[in-house]
């Protein structure tokens, strides 16, 4: 390459091709990934008739989305099972979203209500989601609006600790603003706490999300006649572990995408931080 | 408005940093806090603008006794303090709109349009305080404390963070602002530089570390005004003044290094 001018210093243009050989070569090292993992799910499953290998997982995958709105007495489509499912997270997500972030802005703000609720979170953080299941079975005798209830219980904390988190770390000079020019609770609350904490509401919202979609397969495979969960029981009953694996499948994919509609309204969130 | 301050102290971790404080501010004063950091100058400051408690004595303003900050005793921080995601223009609007809950709507615009305009910020309004320079945000802070109307003004280090000529700009938007443009009689100015203490203040109040009293002495600056930067070094009592405090400091200094060396 000869340099006849000085942009051609400046710019070299084996860049542009340089980015391009390495996406490809990042590409390729994903596809050995997933032929590694291929070969050693079919070698798994090759010994046993019944666990299906990665053609029958795909065949059946391919099967049940020919007609996935199917809905006749005993034979729901897949889609129609997760929409369901999706449904019951999002319900339970909303309430924790809106439960978890105002307990938590109060929660950060105000000492003794951090010191009044804080011990009672620490204890029922931890627990499973799933023991709480026969409570809300008993009492509300509905096994989707319990499951329901089960993604706010689980939903509920990670939101909830997040926030206040968030809203106990207000920076010095900005509370020394707000006392001198003596804020409202409103201005305080619109002004300081709610864009100090944002970020970490956003963490919590997302790591939330995650774990509600996890815990409804579980929570629908305990008890009721719908969802994903459901469907994955249900074919195990059956011993069609191929409309399992098909189901997992489906599970992974939708996990992946509502986790990665929670992360570009984190990152735009955070941008929008830096930028102020 | 008449400050009186009487018998104030205050520790902090065993560490008395101030250590009976009576002074008395009379309305229409600048007076100037210059000391070496640890010496409670900014404490101070923040007692009387009602953020600290002291641990004992009292601060009244005009007879009142300060128990909380109010809109008659604005402050204006080292690093600007600004709200970040908003405006110049919203973090003045919002700061008088909550500090004068009384006053119409058309006087909180008013006012901030005044003030805005004052520090030449008003054609930057839109811009948040990362966008501009930190001069600018300082300005907008300055705006901010004056378009409340306080009666008394509270500076801690306000143009510490800033270079020597933006210093400078701002040393003199200051002094008309104070002495034209608003309503605000008196100043309290915590400083570390000499030269703004002079130019600036009817009274330097000089303070130390222990063993010395808190407040170590107090120099009275008789230089009339208008004063101005370019012309105050040819008065006669400016390097009198000067050295003097260059002494009381660089003492204090050098006992401070014996005392750790020892």
């Amino acid at each position: 390459m000869t340099t006849t001018s000085l942009e051609a210093v400046i710019v070299p243009r084996k860049r542009g091709g340089g980015r391009i050989l390495k996406q490809l070569k990042g590409f390729g090292w994903m596809l050995v990934g997933l032929a590694v993992f291929l070969a050693l799910w079919q070698f798994a499953a090759s010994g046993e008739e019944s666990v299906p290998t990665p053609l029958d997982a795909a065949t059946t995958l391919g099967e049940l989305w020919s007609d996935p709105f199917a809905n006749s007495t005993n034979d729901k489509g897949i889609g129609l099972h997760l929409y369901i499912s999706l449904q019951r997270v999002f319900l339970g997500f909303a309430a924790a979203a809106v439960v978890g972030i105002t307990l938590g802005l109060l929660m950060g703000a105000i000492r003794p209500v951090w010191q009044a609720m804080n011990p009672i979170v620490q204890v029922l953080r931890p627990v499973s989601p799933l023991a709480w299941f026969p409570i809300w079975l008993y009492i509300i005798k509905d096994a989707g609006v319990s499951a329901v209830v089960v993604v706010f219980i689980t939903a509920l904390w990670p939101t909830l600790i997040n926030t206040a988190a968030g809203a106990a770390a207000i920076p010095r000079d900005q509370r020394n603003v707000a006392k001198v020019f003596r804020f409202g609770p409103l201005a305080y609350l619109w002004h300081v706490l709610i864009p100090n904490a944002l970020p970490l509401i956003i963490t919590g919202l997302r790591l939330s999300m995650g774990i509600g979609w996890m815990v409804i397969i579980a929570a629908e495979m305990l008890s009721g006649n719908s969802g994903i969960g459901y469907f994955v029981w249900n074919s195990y009953n059956a011993l069609e572990l191929d409309k399992v694996v098909a189901a997992i499948v489906c599970i992974g994919v939708i996990g992946l995408a509502l986790d990665a509609v929670l992360l570009r309204i984190s990152r735009r969130v955070t941008l929008e931080e830096v930028r102020s | 408005m008449t400050i009186r301050i009487t018998g104030i102290r205050k520790s902090f971790k065993q560490q008395d940093v101030l250590r009976g404080i009576d002074l008395t501010i009379q309305a229409g004063e600048f007076v100037s806090f210059i000391g070496h950091s640890g010496c409670g100058k900014s404490t101070l400051l923040n007692i009387v603008g009602g953020l600290t408690k002291p641990d004992s004595g009292s601060v009244l303003v005009n007879g009142q006794p300060v128990t909380a900050p109010g809109p008659d005793r604005a402050m204006v921080f080292q690093n600007y303090s600004l709200l970040p995601w908003l405006s110049l223009l919203a973090n003045v609007r919002v700061a008088v709109r909550e500090a004068r809950p009384d006053w119409k709507r058309e006087r909180v615009d008013e006012m901030t349009e005044r003030y805005l305009t004052a520090v030449s910020l008003w054609e930057h309004r839109n811009k948040r305080p990362g966008q501009v320079s930190g001069g600018m945000a300082q300005r907008a802070a300055v705006a901010r404390a004056f378009a409340v109307g306080p009666r008394t003004l509270l500076l801690d280090e306000p143009f510490g963070a800033l270079d020597a000529l933006t210093r400078s700009r701002l040393q003199q938007q200051l002094i008309e602002l104070w002495g034209h443009e608003s309503e605000t009689e008196t100043v309290l100015m915590v400083t570390h530089g000499l030269d703004e203490a002079i130019l600036l203040a009817d009274r330097i109040v000089v303070m130390s570390n222990p063993p010395y009293q808190s407040i170590r002495t107090i120099i009275g600056v008789p230089i009339p005004r208008p004063r101005h930067r370019t012309t105050i070094g040819h008065h006669p009592a400016y390097d009198e003044i000067q050295q003097q405090l260059v002494d009381l400091l660089i003492a204090d200094h050098v006992e401070e290094l014996a005392g750790a060396a020892a």
